[in-house]
């Protein structure tokens, strides 16, 4: 009783690859979030899901039943286009039975569900507005509605916020969440926001360069990261990557700027570094001493970025607590503590042994 | 872009034979007609249409025995000076619309649209006297006068110029352009596709003219190309059908290639010109 | 070239809009609209204006042959046509022709367009074809549909004998005199129509047609329900015009029929032109050029008012 995706591919003739081998298994029930930068082919699978793209390669079963030949209609999941393809002509109501009609069900089950689906969105009292007298927020509501009063168990979702202002889309994300739990929906959720993904999904899906980077829970991505890309991609000050050699068996020479000591053994395939902002400090320094210089900081009212060249001429970003007050051009010693990630030549994080987890 | 789902095999060779049908019919006209134009009348007349004795004959008849040529440089001649008269004047009067202020603007303005109300069809019994007491008949400017401007064309350049955006005019206006540099520098390269479209427009309204042309003119020196035909068709030659559809294949043959090549402006234009 | 200059005018546009704005109330613009616009005035005061008003005024009117204007007739004229039956008779026969016109030319050129705006290898082709007849000129038009229902040797006359039904006498018979106008317009009228149409047609979002499918709707009820609503502004722009240039026919029924027979097609325009031209009753062809021009105004107001609408929507 899943979604399940086996090496799937999307391809327009030999050169034209948009999606290759993605396999993935969504469980009933669960926020599943496919992330990842625009044109990375989220958009496609999430098409190929519901049955608007045909698939080139591999199938898509949804309980237990192989879909790819199946059409749209007969897949029984809703989706939730970024413009909410709602019918202009018709008013909110109308727009939420459109569906239902459609695969005509009696009289009296519509109006039950288009009702119950207005009151569940808060939508009530505007059911007979046309969609351009309706704000945004309203338009995706109606958007979600149809959703809701069809009566599938699948739901996917195509960028759904990101025609909302700021405060609306942390409102409307909310509201999202609790309308899945509510209805133990199975919602798969294409985005390219890791902040959604993060304090939605229950697992995520990474993609990148029409290549699956990596699937997990938010944790085991933010705190395990496959490579450096997912690294980078999450996390909301961005993640420092330098490249470091091996100084000895516990110790990391970061580009000759500062030197990490590690709790495990150091493989020799390291040569890059991820210091999460937050990991690193920083203490005045006079010239013979100091490792980077302040460019400029930001203060953001709990905490402050400070951004620095080293020595070595890498840019670098610190984290710190509170306000931290550093003038451009100042002198700075920068250390870190040893919570980091190594990547090897190919920027696959190097996992450490088992048992001697720091990062946990 | 990413296509929407196929549609299946079942359906496309439905939808394929649907289309090969409908382009059939459409076109059956033209086959026949210019089918029949290489076929000798003689043929025609015994309904023999399979016959294989095909020739460029009533082509030949059709330039050296009639008048068709005169007729198409007559109607080139009147419909490319109608085009460019339309396009002078027509932007002029829209560019006074939108750009000039001045009394009674609205109220002229609404006198336009009044006059899209009226059908020259409904005025030409007191224009057939005006143009017979000029002494324009049997002339071009006949043909040319009454259609130097059209209120049609007005609008739809003044729907269009209105959306130049203001920032041009006040740019233009800090740099000391007077009216006639802002509207020949600036407003008609702006508008170019507008333009183009009733270029088309008025191009294909003169050569389509019927009714007008029929009532004054009465010579070969200044009869038009559809009456022309008709007159062909009057003529002599009534039954001579192979000459006759020579002489439409001769008309419609270049029409269809220049419509072909300026599709794509057509296409443009007109959806910018109809409700969307 | 013009663009990278925007910004800057921009700022500078919006601080000094309202002031630039009388600025721009120059005295000199009054000389340059006298310029601008007064070709155009004349031309429309001396070809559109006073025609109308001397139809207007010619119609209340009794003339002699010369068109001369001889006694005050007030609205005798009006009630003269109104209660005259062969009058009557060819008011009908322009609202069968004009109705019947456009209901095929519309439904035909719906039916073409969502045919060819689905995305299928070798589309092109079939729009290009479709649009074909947007070439053709009335006479060409006139040509080609003339020999095809030439009784004796045209081509619909070749297949009733093929097949052994009786020919048709499409010009000579009143009724299918009728409908041979009818179908050289529909089929003159085709190509721009569908244009028209498969451009509505095309700017309807996809999404919408693909929530549609996801629902479960048909393609016949995606038609019905999302196409048709989507383009009915557009549906209602082809069927006013194609009424009002209905209204106006005259070079193909001239071409075709003449009016005849026993005057089944003597329509409007055609009537006008008989009337004046060979009739010389002046004073009555000018009560039915006005009694038309109230039809077509009728018409594009309609139009008007419905433009003006869609353009606050």
């Amino acid at each position: 009783m899943s979604t399940i995706l086996n090496q799937v591919s999307k391809n327009y003739g030999e050169s034209n690859i948009i999606l290759n081998n993605v396999s993935a298994e969504i469980e009933t029930g669960e926020f599943f979030v496919i992330v990842g930068p625009s044109g990375c082919g989220k958009s496609t699978l999430l098409r190929m899901i519901a049955g608007l793209t045909e698939i080139s390669d591999g199938d898509i079963s949804i309980d237990g039943q192989v879909v790819n030949n199946l059409q749209p209609k007969d897949r029984k999941l809703t989706m939730v286009f970024q413009s909410y393809a709602l019918f202009p002509f018709l008013n909110v109501w109308d727009n939420v039975a459109f569906g239902l009609k459609a695969r005509k069900l009696d009289q009296a089950e519509v109006h039950q569900r288009v009702n119950d689906a207005l009151d569940m969105v808060s939508l009530s009292e505007l059911k007979d507005r046309k969609p351009r007298e309706l704000s945004g927020g309203q338009r995706q509501r109606v958007a979600l509605a149809r959703a809701v009063a069809s009566d599938a168990k699948i739901c996917l979702m195509d960028e759904p916020l990101s025609n909302l202002d700021a405060q609306l889309r942390v409102k409307m994300r909310q509201e999202i969440y609790q309308l899945q739990r509510k209805l133990g929906l199975t919602l798969i959720y294409v985005t390219h926001d890791q902040v959604e993904a993060m304090t939605m999904a229950d697992h995520i899906m990474v993609l990148n360069d029409h290549e699956v980077q990596q699937i997990g829970t938010p944790t085991e991505i933010y705190q395990q990261p496959a490579n450096a890309f997912v690294a980078n991609f999450f996390g909301t000050a961005l993640i420092n990557v330098m490249p470091a050699q091996k100084f000895d068996d516990y110790t990391l020479n970061v580009d000759g700027d500062f030197q990490i000591r590690m709790d495990q053994k150091i493989t020799d395939e390291a040569t890059k570094i991820g210091i999460r902002p937050g990991e690193l400090s920083i203490e005045a320094a006079d010239e013979l001493t100091a490792n980077a210089t302040v460019k400029s900081t930001e203060f953001l009212g709990d905490e402050t970025i400070v951004y620095a060249t080293t020595n070595s001429g890498h840019d670098i970003r610190i984290l710190l607590p509170g306000k931290a007050t550093h003038a451009a051009f100042e002198k700075i010693k920068i250390s870190s503590s040893n919570n980091i990630f190594l990547f090897d030549a190919n920027n696959k994080r190097i996992p450490f042994e088992a048992g001697d987890l720091v990062n946990a | 872009m990413i296509s929407t789902n196929k549609p299946s095999r079942l359906n496309k060779i439905v939808s394929y034979t649907l289309l090969l049908l409908l382009a059939f019919v459409i076109l059956a006209p033209f086959f026949i007609g210019i089918w029949t134009s290489f076929l000798p009348t003689m043929e025609i007349a015994k309904g023999n249409f399979l016959s294989t004795d095909l020739s460029f004959n009533n082509y030949v008849a059709a330039f050296t025995k009639t008048p068709i040529l005169r007729y198409l440089a007559n109607s080139l001649v009147v419909s490319t000076l109608t085009m460019a008269a339309q396009l002078v004047f027509c932007s002029m009067s829209a560019y006074a619309f939108v750009f000039l202020k001045f009394k009674y603007r609205n109220a002229i303005f609404i006198l336009f649209l009044i006059t899209m109300m009226l059908p020259f069809e409904a005025e030409i019994i007191p224009n057939f006297t005006t143009v017979k007491n000029l002494g324009m008949l049997d002339h071009y400017s006949v043909l040319l006068i009454p259609f130097l401007t059209s209120a049609f064309g007005t609008f739809m350049l003044r729907q269009s110029f209105m959306q130049t955006p203001n920032e041009l005019k006040e740019a233009a206006d800090i740099e000391g352009l007077n009216h006639f540099q802002f509207y020949w520098n600036i407003v008609l390269p702006y508008n170019k596709v507008s333009l183009i479209t009733l270029g088309a427009y008025s191009f294909l309204g003169a050569w389509n003219q019927y009714l007008w042309p029929m009532l004054t003119t009465f010579s070969n020196n200044s009869r038009l190309i559809q009456n022309g035909l008709r007159q062909l068709q009057s003529e002599e030659t009534f039954n001579d059908w192979g000459m006759i559809q020579a002489s439409a294949a001769i008309i419609v043959i270049p029409t269809i290639l220049v419509l072909f090549i300026g599709q794509h402006y057509f296409k443009s234009g007109m959806n910018e010109g109809a409700v969307k | 070239m013009l663009k990278s200059t925007t910004p800057t005018m921009v700022e500078a546009g919006t601080k000094t809009k309202k002031k630039h704005r009388t600025f721009s109330l120059n005295a000199k613009d009054k000389y340059y609209a006298l310029l601008f616009l007064g070709p155009s005035l004349l031309i429309l005061s001396v070809f559109v204006f006073y025609p109308m008003l001397r139809t207007l005024y010619i119609s209340m009117f009794l003339t002699n042959t010369l068109g001369k204007t001889t006694v005050f007739n007030g609205l005798g004229n009006y009630t003269d046509l109104l209660g005259s039956p062969e009058y009557i008779a060819s008011l009908g026969s322009t609202l069968v022709y004009v109705f019947a016109v456009t209901i095929l030319t519309v439904g035909i050129g719906l039916l073409l367009a969502n045919l060819a705006s689905k995305r299928l290898p070798g589309i092109g082709v079939f729009r290009t074809l479709y649009s074909v007849t947007m070439g053709v000129s009335v006479s060409v038009a006139a040509i080609f549909w003339l020999f095809i229902f030439n009784p004796s040797t045209g081509f619909f006359a070749l297949l009733s004998n093929m097949v052994g039904l009786p020919v048709i006498n499409w010009l000579t018979d009143p009724t299918m005199a009728m409908w041979a106008v009818i179908i050289t317009t529909v089929w003159m009228n085709l190509g721009f129509t569908f244009l028209i149409l498969l451009g509505a047609i095309s700017s309807v979002p996809t999404t919408l047609y693909e929530a549609a499918s996801i629902e479960g709707a048909s393609e016949r009820r995606q038609f019905f329900k999302i196409t048709v609503p989507m383009i009915s502004p557009t549906l209602f722009f082809v069927s006013t015009i194609t009424l009002i240039e209905g209204f106006k026919s005259f070079g193909l029924i001239d071409l075709i029929t003449k009016g005849g027979p026993t005057n089944s097609t003597n329509m409007l325009v055609y009537r006008i032109y008989k009337d004046a031209f060979y009739s010389g009753n002046y004073a009555q062809a000018s009560s039915e050029a006005i009694i038309l021009t109230v039809i077509i105004a009728f018409f594009t107001f309609l139009q008007f008012k419905f433009l003006e609408k869609r353009v606050n929507y």
